[in-house]
């Protein structure tokens, strides 16, 4: 067991962890219910986190490799997983909801990155987080919805 | 689930490597295959705090430290522009944006998957592996040989010739059925074939920089393929020619884009 200190969600914490243990594992530990374990082969993006300030899969993230970083979950980001939320729900892009998470988080590193994204950008920036139901058309007006409006929110 | 007794920040290429000459030693990159391996080992060499996340460039040539990743290296300005923008088109459909953040080029070099877009494209490049203990070493070389204990520390790119990139894939993020680099330099045209599924290779070089239907014909017909679960090795000689075409007219029509 090792500890490892980081901050999640804007808070100082430390955790416990054995030395085969992800940033997954860890998170779940934590309490972090948000964060889905969704493939065994590093490929569905479902376990996406903000590590200082990136989307990244947190089942790949070694655990110890977080000592001193900023991890912020879903959790920690409420006012905005709302605004996306209702996109989401308003274009009917949420079927089982179970990519949703993963997925959100993604968005919302895009919305950083690349706010006013194209088409195109949106679907090469989201490729990596599979959803099994929507057909992905549905998903695609959610997040141009969303990026108008957090463009419109920046501007007023 | 990868399982570990000790897990090792390396602070010294010198203690990773001492480290890493132990069989029950395993050194952690991206770590993105390597979750999916499942190996059992005493100690896991993580090699992140090395400062080998670096791009760097020089007058001759950008020297890659290991650690940087696929994202690092596909959004990288001043790569694109030296090459034609092929970094940023061959690595977009590995997996997805978060997956490339994580993965290193030094882990996908070590590893000479055959199915690796990476590697196809570095080798139409004349790209150099620095090796911690050997030095450096051509990757052409360092693309034919068994697995090692040592750490690949660099990859060096040299400046002067431009690339373009094509593959085929069964579904959008797979990985590829066949990859086909093309560059042109000052020695003319050379390809690159690899996911043949075998290890990719250089099967031309020199050539004049021409979209040559026939040459390319002809050189699918004398290269190495074989069949796996994607596709058969009847499918791939077929598809070579396309891409072989595709891939030398974009770096052709790049590399006199540059000139001008
Ligand atoms: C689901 C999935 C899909 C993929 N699809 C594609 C694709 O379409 N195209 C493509 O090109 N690639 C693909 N890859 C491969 C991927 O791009 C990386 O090449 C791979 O993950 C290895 O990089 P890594 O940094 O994750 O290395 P790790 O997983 O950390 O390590 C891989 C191996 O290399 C060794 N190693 C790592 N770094 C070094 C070093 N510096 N010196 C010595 N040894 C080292 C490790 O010990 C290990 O044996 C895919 C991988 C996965 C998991
Ligand atoms: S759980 Fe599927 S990518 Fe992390
Ligand atoms: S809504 Fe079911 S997986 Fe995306």
């Amino acid at each position: 067991m090792m500890e490892i200190r980081f901050t999640l969600n804007g808070r100082a914490v430390t955790a416990m962890a054995e030395a085969d243990d992800s940033l997954y594992t860890v998170l779940r530990g934590l309490g972090i219910s948000s964060v889905k374990c969704g493939c065994e082969t590093t490929n569905c993006g479902l376990c996406t986190v903000h590590m200082d300030g990136q989307a990244v899969l947190s089942c790949s993230i070694p655990a110890p490799r977080c000592e001193g970083h900023s991890i912020v979950t879903l959790e920690g980001l409420q006012e905005e997983a709302k605004a996306l939320g209702g996109c989401l729900a308003d274009e009917g892009a949420e079927q089982c909801g179970f990519c949703a998470p993963g997925l959100m988080m993604n968005v919302l590193a895009l919305a950083k990155e690349n706010p006013a994204a194209t088409d195109e950008e949106i679907d090469a920036y989201l490729a990596g987080n599979l959803c099994r139901c929507s057909g992905y058309m549905s998903q695609r007006r959610a997040v141009k919805k969303y990026l108008a409006m957090a463009a419109g929110e920046v501007r007023a | 689930m990868a399982s570990y007794r000790n897990y090792v920040m390396a602070q010294t290429l010198e203690e990773a490597y001492a480290l890493n000459q132990k069989k029950s030693s395993v050194i952690v990159a991206g770590n993105m295959w390597l979750r999916m391996c499942g190996l059992k080992k005493q100690t896991a060499i993580d090699l992140s705090r090395l400062g080998l996340d670096k791009i760097e460039e020089r007058e001759d040539a950008f020297v890659i430290g290991s650690m940087a990743s696929l994202r690092d290296v596909e959004t990288h300005a001043g790569l694109n522009a030296c090459f034609g923008g092929v970094f940023a088109r061959a690595f977009a459909p590995i997996v997805g944006t978060q997956f490339r953040r994580g993965a290193t080029i030094g882990g996908s070099e070590y590893s000479r998957f055959g199915f690796s877009d990476v590697s196809a494209v570095l080798l139409a490049l004349d790209t150099r592996v620095v090796l911690y203990k050997r030095g450096e070493v051509p990757l052409s070389q360092y693309q034919t040989e068994a697995w090692d204990r040592d750490i690949l520390t660099h990859i060096v790119i040299p400046k002067g010739r431009t690339a373009a990139v094509e593959s085929v894939r069964l579904s959008a993020t797979d990985i590829p059925i066949l990859v086909c680099a093309a560059s042109v330099g000052a020695d003319g045209l050379r390809l690159v074939l690899g996911a043949r599924p075998a290890r990719a290779m250089i099967v031309a070089e020199g050539m004049k920089p021409e979209a040559d239907a026939a040459a390319f014909e002809e050189i699918a017909q004398r290269t190495a393929f074989g069949s796996n679960l994607r596709a058969s090795e009847e499918y791939r000689r077929k598809v070579a020619p396309v891409l072989m075409l595709r891939a030398a007219m974009n770096c052709i029509a790049a590399g006199e884009e540059e000139r001008a």
